[in-house]
């Protein structure tokens, strides 16, 4: 079957973003099946490397990243940008962060 | 109170949050099953430091008038006790007062008597700083070492309690009623209740940790929810009918606000949900067993505070003008560069300017993608300087001068933004900055959290 480059929100039930407590932000991609966990979790796309460069993180700085199989869902968990509600916040709640996740593409069939 | 068998004991939570309301029909379909308990939680840092910065609580005062009125209303009607944890949000001295005040309000006009606990979880400053030098107090998470100074500067430091002062204030406070809990784990009313009966810790936690949410844990989420612990496992189930727990909603649930799916650290060890098994048990109910408790020794709790951080006054303005957009970044920079020469008596470092460009990256800020920015911009001007008044006049100066920049190609001369209110620069008040974050260790998990009984 053909493979197309499909964005992530095409495929998974929820990508979201939110506080983790005020000096941590964390994102969850959940899927709909066990078969699209695994086969995005072969697709290779979805690595701390890729974190790192689209949320400006080192990757030794990672809190969480791992692939979860009793929820079908793969959470990552990073140090805040800043610290939640102080002087230059954009988003109290960290609630639209997901964004340049929820864009990545995965090959999928078509 | 209704005895708790041995093998069930069942806690009902009406929602995920005291004073958001929740519907009241499906409160009492919960009370028609007889639960033990009524658990509600109170308390979130979500919405921002000025909670504990500035006393400000996280709903109006007449929205947990309205709330606590239907809670009390169905303790006098069933005489099961009804817990509160982490009053008005921060769980400070000052709201769990602020509860005990409403609580005897509504009892006075309503003409019921009962008997109230309340929990304090305000710490000693000078306890904290003994701590810290004894090197019993570390950062949790990516946060830095706590400086002593910064005890100082906090308007108030709470400390997160466990299930142990909930379960002292119902052994010694006989036959106590209501209980008001200052900042508290959220789980830990409901896990005090199960604890305190003798069911497995492990399963109370878990269930209390799902509780906390209120029905948050059903597809569509919702607000009543019941849970029932019995010996070797729990289930879960939400009052309003259209609603339904399923393995995936539950299971999924712990993702939410959490560090680690699995591993869950609070006061006096980690729950590991590693192993857990889901089974749907009919439509609407999940059966949850295998939880973990691993106890931490020594026991730590986690330490909350904010300080005030300056004066913040702010201006929002529309940007339309293409040859303008397209310039954005250059007539910024210039416009703060002559903002902050104007001000030079002022010492840079006692204020900030900070530009949010809706339309470009305004929520995002250097982690946008998308690097066109949109037809049209908001721009909020952000300045934080030591009292409201410097604030104000630098934002001021900081919008006259961007709606009268020049610029390269300008040919709408009469002005550059389009000003959508008065006053034209808004003064936000004090702003607060989270700055106590840290695990403090502690000999007795009770000791720190006095309580305060009374006939009401």
């Amino acid at each position: 079957m053909a493979l197309v480059p499909t964005p992530l929100r095409d495929i998974a039930k929820v990508v979201r973003s939110k506080n983790a407590g005020p000096f941590e932000i964390t994102l969850d991609i959940v899927f709909k099946t066990r078969e699209d966990f695994e086969a995005v979790r072969k697709s290779g796309v979805i690595t701390r490397e890729l974190v790192s460069e689209l949320y400006n993180v080192p990757t030794q700085n990672i809190i969480t990243f791992g692939f979860f199989e009793l929820v079908n869902a793969v959470k990552i968990t990073l140090p805040r940008p800043r610290v939640q509600g102080g002087i230059g916040e954009t988003d109290m709640h960290a609630a639209q962060q997901h964004v340049p996740l929820q864009e990545i593409k995965i090959p999928w069939p078509s | 109170m209704a005895g708790v068998s041995n093998d069930e004991i069942r806690i009902l939570t009406p929602s995920g949050m005291l004073g958001y309301g929740f519907p009241i029909d499906h409160f009492k379909m919960g009370l028609a099953l007889k639960p033990h308990a009524i658990t509600i939680d109170s308390g979130s840092t979500d919405s921002g430091p000025q909670k504990l910065g500035l006393g400000e609580m996280t709903c109006s005062r007449e929205a947990y008038v309205k709330d606590i009125e239907v809670l009390l209303e169905a303790q006098q009607a069933t005489r099961i006790p009804v817990l509160i944890s982490s009053a008005g949000g921060d769980g400070s001295n000052l709201h769990v007062d602020v509860f005990r005040g409403i609580i005897a309000e509504i009892a006075a006009r309503r003409g019921w008597h009962f008997k109230l606990a309340s929990i304090y979880a305000d710490i000693d400053k000078a306890h904290i700083a003994r701590e810290l030098k004894a090197g019993r107090i570390e950062p949790l998470g990516p946060v830095p070492p706590l400086d002593p100074r910064e005890i100082d500067a906090a308007t108030v430091v709470v400390a997160q309690m466990g299930a142990e002062p909930f379960v002292k204030a119902l052994d010694e406070g006989e036959g106590v009623d209501v209980i008001v809990g200052g900042r508290s784990y959220d789980p830990s009313p409901t896990a005090a209740m199960a604890i305190r009966a003798g069911f497995d810790p492990a399963l109370a936690w878990h269930m209390g940790k799902i509780m906390e949410c209120g029905a948050l844990c059903a597809e569509p989420v919702g607000r009543n929810v019941m849970g029932y612990l019995r010996r070797d496992h729990f289930e879960i189930e939400p009052l309003n009918p259209a609603e339904r727990c399923t393995t995936a909603s539950v299971a999924a649930h712990t993702l939410y606000e959490k560090t680690h799916p699995f591993l869950l650290a609070g006061p006096g060890g980690t729950l590991d949900l590693s192993q857990c098994r889901y089974e749907q048990v009919s439509d609407r109910r999940v059966r949850v067993s295998g939880s973990k408790f691993i106890p931490a020794n020594p026991y730590t709790v986690k330490l909350e505070g904010a300080k005030t951080a300056g004066w913040r006054s702010i201006f929002i303005a529309g940007a339309r003008d293409p040859i303008f957009i397209s310039q954005i970044d250059e007539i910024l920079a210039k416009v703060l560069a002559g903002t902050r020469a104007y001000f030079s008596e002022i010492p840079e470092e006692t204020y900030q300017i900070i530009p949010h460009l809706y339309g470009k990256n305004g929520v995002m800020g250097d982690l946008e993608p998308v690097k066109t920015p949109a037809h049209e911009l908001c721009i909020i001007i952000e300045v934080a300087a030591a009292t409201q008044a410097i604030a104000t006049a630098i934002c001021g100066k900081a919008r006259t001068s961007l709606m009268h920049a020049p610029y390269p190609g300008r040919i709408a001369t009469a002005g550059n933004l389009a000003s959508p209110f008065t006053p034209l620069e808004i003064p936000l008040g004090e702003a607060c900055e989270f700055n106590v974050y840290h695990l403090m260790k502690i000999d007795s998990p009770t000791t720190l959290f006095p309580i305060r009984y009374e006939e009401i």
